[in-house]
């Protein structure tokens, strides 16, 4: 029996059947997860948590950053343990201690951050996880050969010599799933799969997920995308603040009524937009070049500009070069070619305390590289100003009475829920952390903004409150320059949409002529 | 977030241990019981040992004197340690730019300029400080532009310069006699003793008073600031304007001239001229007076005391008990690797 | 008279690259599979000592150097188990730790050499290691003697270099080794065991350490002083830098650093007109000069010198 074939036949007509109920089913639901709690340091991330999956199912699980969705679907894989509650597979009681565990009982996890050690080859990547039948030595050709089987039944190739840091995402993404079916997995758990995906690779892997429930397997997906629900899912599990708010069958609900069950309320998606003034550039990139760290060519002649009182907004799949091109801009990589010309100057290859002089302010991509977390509050908010008056005199010696002063100010303007100016950056919550981060870089006045990924990590009310803060700033006359994976979040904030592809701009599209269609065949590549 | 138990009087302990006392003390009352365990094993009663320890350090004015004569190179390379520690930049080499400091102090207090003490003394403290910090220039430049690991260079380093003092002593650097050493340094230029019949010498207090400065440095100076953040987040700092690279350099020339200022006290405090192995591994005994004393100038000279009487004592310790003296480099091994331990965690105020 | 000159210089030249470049191969192979695993182990340089001294006391009162041998793992087996426990289970800062060990350990053999012997003139000596000579090869001329008539530990050198190669490349152990060393979350989400693997990892260095403290003590200098490993254990880790954690590459780069050591004593015995002192800071300004050279900092392995914590 060829273990790639499962001998499982689905029921066709409980896919589109509108009745659920359990009672006159006689076979067990084929995962449920009861009373599961979970605790974290200041935060209950699961609060008796129920969860039912049927077999042949397409499950999706839904919530906001932070709902609790990947937490409990890692205590499914044995990541984390349950601090109460109990797991059945199948009807019988199981305890899940480790990863290993769940592949055991056939349950694969495709993360956010694809578990893969990029250093090595496709072929060892999953080979790492499998029990090695001919000690001691790696049956690389076996697993090759049985690789290369996976992947053509699935309607693809992957090379499984291949190291993985050269692959695509949309590949990456691939060896995960052969990985989980090597493993022989008969329920396979997604955690936003589609979040580092195109329009067009979205639809290609819900084809796949098709596949591979007519193959018997169960999918658990969980993400915050209402239409790919709607599209995709049986049966939506909402989550909200830690606690299961509902399970509903796709096809009696609508997004209106998921996004009420997601966030507890109306949703507004409005942010006034005023008409502002468009005056001098800002910052002008022209051909730009950009290496990344394999050497290889991130950014690819690059061309745009950001002038004061408009956002403009780099669109595009991770892994397009936006990272790169970000790193460029803040001075933290240097440039290949091409030129970067910030407020009539020319800061091509400038160290960042040289772009800071000019004007210029940073959100940036990771969190943690803005946050001084083991020093206090205030000396994070005067971390770009600490050499000059009025904080510094010319002895080099700090003044802290202006320091504090300072911070006090920022900490009230924003609103930085702290307990002091002299507590540390970890005691705060994600929100509030950016909300340094913000604070400390808006209210130097840059003329140009350079925000990285802003709301990235962030609940609805944090990620309204920095949005409106960039509305704010624009209308002030900043430039602000956003790069953001959250295609909504930078079309409904854009002036103007900068499309990136393969380190290319494929296309500078005006507000009103962006649409989502537009956009996705920009970041696929499909020139218009 | 914290609750309201927290804002109210927390325990004495409590305080204690979030300020970074509780725990270096408990090290090193452990790494002393580890020491009366070795001396159980060989035979030794462990309180007759320490008794002679306790007596040879802090028994007589003499004794004190002697471990503060002790805790003096320990303490300056112990705060050249804090320099370099708090913005990463692991310098092991503090053994060899206490030589490098020692050879640059011995050339200039040899120089027949004639000038009186007040002058010539300040004089050759500034050589030795040169002298500490162009050593560690290279390893320190090394890491910043190539980054190779200084942990290795700067040992590589140690023992370059304990050869260099071998090379001069044999050599140039001879003296009169028939012993490897330089001539013996004229009065005026040897570190005046403080307290009569003892060694207390000036340097000792020029070290407390540089344990001053560096606290002024690292902390209310805009250069601590940017010590102090690139040893915390480099990349944050790198975008929040600070160049590393030259924080980096100024950290590692501060830190090799805090141990070439060692340097300069033993060979004109002490020794009156240049000799081999004048250092009985002083910098890296500091790497522990640093660590024990939490990074902070404070607890580097509680620290460099408690040192400066076990080596001080460690002979005593050995003539009356028969405890070999190295015993001292187990409780300070000891006390590293407890330390290390809670290193990575804790935040370095 | 040149050539006879040459000869002379030339193989005592080899039979001291040998020599003293077995004992910082087989320590680097160690340092090497610690690394790989993603700690540095600066403690080597104390646990070679510790080696040296635990493998030459048990040859001492046994008068037989293989006991010793096996003494001397032993000590580096449990001192490296006390640097897994610091760095891995304490997640301890890797550098700090291994200092550390190399003091504690200064310490440590100072005293039990000293309860050991008492105080002494002489530096006491046996007899240590038989040479066992490769019946055809040793024959060669010029090299035969170097290389082919050594001791067993340095023929077992050699055949480690292939081996940890392939255990590194080629085996299931020596992937989960690697991948705890590239991305322990990774590892552990694959169901390795990150701790376990990180202990035995550093254990073996440790092991390694030990050994190459004992071979130099009972085959090398057969003698022992407490300042005999000056500088040795560190310039194995420089071998494991400079190799880019290849083991092929650990072959060639401990020879080359031996090839400064062994290159001083030959100049010193032949009365070579550079000062004795300034050929002392040979081996040591050639390890600076080598990794000015030739190390860079990346292609490490991407967890070197990280702690995993794992979220319960």
């Amino acid at each position: 029996m060829d273990p790639d074939h499962h001998n499982l036949k689905p029921d066709p007509d409980l896919r589109d059947s509108p009745e659920v109920s359990y009672a006159g089913s006689t076979e067990p639901p084929q995962v449920l997860m009861r009373g599961i709690v979970k605790r974290f340091p200041g935060v209950l991330a699961n609060d008796q948590v129920d969860l039912e999956i049927k077999r042949g199912e397409i499950h999706a699980l839904l919530g906001e950053n932070g709902a609790g969705k990947s937490t409990l679907m890692n205590i499914l894989y044995g990541v984390y343990q349950p601090d109460a509650g109990e797991i059945f597979l199948n009807g019988e009681l199981v305890s899940i201690h480790t990863p290993k565990d769940a592949i055991e009982l056939k349950i694969g996890m495709i993360h956010q951050n694809f578990m893969q050690i990029t250093n090595f080859t496709v072929a060892e990547n999953v080979l790492l996880s499998m029990k090695n039948r001919h000690e001691p030595f790696l049956d690389i050709a076996g697993a090759t050969a049985r690789i290369n089987r996976i992947a053509e039944s699935l309607g693809f190739s992957i090379d499984p010599g291949a190291k993985v840091s050269l692959l695509s995402i949309g590949d990456r993404q691939r060896v995960e799933i052969i990985k989980a079916l090597y493993q022989q997995a008969e329920i396979l758990i997604l955690d936003e799969p589609t979040s580092v995906l195109t329009p067009q690779g979205t639809r290609d892997l819900f084809r796949l997920l098709d596949d591979l429930i007519r193959r018997g397997l169960s999918v658990v997906f969980i993400t915050h995308k209402l239409e790919e629900i709607m599209s995709v899912a049986d049966r939506v599990t909402v989550l909200r603040l830690g606690k299961k708010v509902a399970t509903l069958n796709r096809a009696e609900t609508d997004t209106r009524e998921l996004a009420r069950l997601m966030v507890g309320r109306e949703v507004l998606y409005d942010i006034k937009k005023e008409e502002t003034r468009l005056e001098g550039e800002v910052l002008r990139v022209e051909d730009l070049q950009v290496l990344n760290r394999k050497k290889l060519v991130a950014v690819d002649g690059v061309s745009f500009s950001v002038r004061r009182g408009e956002i403009v907004g780099i669109a595009g799949v991770i892994g397009n070069g936006q990272s790169e091109l970000n790193a460029a801009l803040c001075g933290l990589q240097p440039v290949r070619g091409g030129r970067v010309i910030m407020n009539g100057e020319d800061l091509t290859n400038a160290q960042p305390r040289e772009i800071l002089k000019w004007g210029v302010g940073f959100i940036p991509e990771d969190q943690n590289d803005g946050l001084l977390m083991n020093q206090e509050i205030w000396e994070n908010l005067i971390l770009n100003g600490h050499g000059q008056p009025p904080f510094a005199d010319r002895f080099g010696r700090i003044l802290f009475k202006n320091a504090f002063a300072y911070s006090r100010e920022l900490v009230e303007r924003y609103s930085i829920k702290v307990r002091s100016i002299h507590s540390l950056p970890r005691e705060l919550s994600g929100g509030h952390r950016q909300r340094l981060i913000l604070a400390r870089e808006l209210s130097r006045n840059p003329k140009l903004l350079v925000a990285a990924h802003p709301t990235r990590g962030l609940d609805v009310g944090a990620e309204e409150y920095i949005q409106q803060q960039l509305e704010l700033g624009k209308e002030q006359g900043m430039g602000i320059l956003l790069i953001s994976t959250k295609l909504e979040e930078t079309m409904r904030l854009s002036d103007r949409i900068v499309v990136m592809y393969k380190g290319r701009v494929m296309d500078i599209l005006d507000r009103d002529e962006a649409t989502v269609e537009k956009i996705g065949l920009l970041m696929a590549g499909v020139k218009q | 977030m914290e609750n309201e138990a927290n804002n109210r009087r927390r325990s004495i302990w409590a305080v204690l241990w979030d300020n970074d006392f509780l725990f270096p003390v408990v090290v090193v009352l452990a790494s002393f019981v580890l020491g009366a365990l070795l001396m159980l094993i060989s035979g030794v009663n462990p309180l007759i040992a320490y008794r002679a320890l306790f007596d040879a350090s802090f028994g007589s004015s003499n004794s004190i004197s002697e471990t503060m004569v002790k805790a003096c190179p320990l303490l300056l390379c112990g705060l050249g340690t804090i320099v370099a520690f708090r913005c990463k930049f692991w310098n092991i080499g503090a053994e060899g730019q206490i030589y490098a400091g020692g050879i640059m102090a011995a050339l200039v207090g040899a120089l027949p300029l004639h000038l009186p003490g007040l002058v010539h003394i300040p004089l050759m403290i500034l050589a030795g400080a040169v002298g500490g910090a162009l050593f560690a220039f290279i390893p320190t430049f090394l890491k910043v532009k190539l980054k190779i690991n200084e942990v290795i260079t700067t040992i590589m380093f140690n023992y370059i310069a304990i050869h260099l003092v071998g090379y001069l002593v044999h050599g140039p650097m001879k003296g009169k006699g028939f012993l490897p050493m330089s001539e013996k340094l004229p009065p005026e230029c040897c570190l005046p003793r403080l307290i009569p019949a003892t060694r207390f010498h000036l340097g000792i207090v020029i070290a407390l008073v540089t344990a001053g400065v560096v606290y002024f440095l690292i902390w209310k100076t805009v250069l601590g600031y940017r010590i102090r953040t690139v040893g915390e987040n480099l990349t944050a700092a790198r975008l929040g304007g600070i160049n590393p690279v030259s924080v980096v350099i100024w950290a590692g020339l501060i830190s090799g001239g805090l141990a070439g200022i060692a340097g300069m006290v033993e060979v004109g405090g002490i020794q009156t001229r240049l000799v081999e192995g004048f250092s009985p591994g002083y910098g890296y005994l500091a790497v522990a007076v640093g660590l024990v004393g939490q990074l902070k100038p404070l607890g580097v000279v509680l620290a460099a005391i408690l040192f400066g009487a076990l080596l001080s004592g460690s002979n005593a310790m050995q003539s009356a008990v028969g405890v070999p003296f190295t015993i001292i480099y187990v409780i300070e091994g000891f006390m590293i690797m407890a330390i290390s331990a809670r290193f990575m965690k804790r935040r370095l105020k | 008279m040149n050539e006879y000159f040459t000869m002379i210089f030339f193989t005592g030249f080899l039979s001291g690259l040998v020599r003293i470049g077995t004992p910082i191969l087989i320590v680097a192979l160690g340092e090497l599979i610690s690394q790989r695993s993603g700690v540095i182990n600066l403690g080597v340089e104390g646990i070679m000592l510790a080696g040296s001294f635990s493998g030459f006391y048990i040859c001492y009162l046994c008068n037989d150097p293989w006991l010793g041998v096996i003494a001397a793992i032993i000590t580096g087996g449990v001192l490296g188990f006390i640097m897994a426990l610091l760095s891995v289970r304490f997640r301890a800062n890797q550098i700090v730790a291994g200092i550390g060990i190399w003091i504690f350990c200064q310490g440590l053999v100072g005293f039990a050499f000293r309860r050991a012997f008492g105080i002494i003139t002489l530096p006491p000596t046996v007899v240590g290691m038989t040479d066992l000579p490769i019946p055809l090869l040793s024959r060669i001329p010029l090299i035969g003697e170097a290389f082919f008539s050594q001791s067993v530990l340095v023929y077992f050198s050699w055949v480690m270099v292939p081996v940890v190669y392939l255990f590194l490349k080629y085996t299931s152990w020596g992937l989960k080794l690697r991948s705890v060393g590239e991305d322990p979350a990774v590892a552990e989400a694959a169901g390795v065991n990150y701790m376990l693997v990180r202990h035995l990892a550093v254990i073996f260095g440790g092991a390694m350490a030990g050994l190459g403290g004992a071979f130099l003590a009972l085959n090398v200098l057969r003698f022992f002083t407490d300042d005999m490993i000056v500088g040795l254990g560190f310039m194995a880790v420089a071998v494991v830098f400079f190799s880019r954690w290849r083991p092929v590459w650990v072959l060639l780069g401990a020879f080359i650093f031996a090839a400064a050591s062994a290159l001083q004593f030959r100049l010193q015995a032949m009365n070579f007109p550079l000062n004795y002192h300034i050929l002392l800071m040979f081996p040591y300004i050639a390890t600076v000069l080598v990794l000015v050279l030739f190390v860079r900092g990346e292609e490490e392995p991407g967890a070197l010198g990280t702690a995993y914590e794992k979220e319960r």
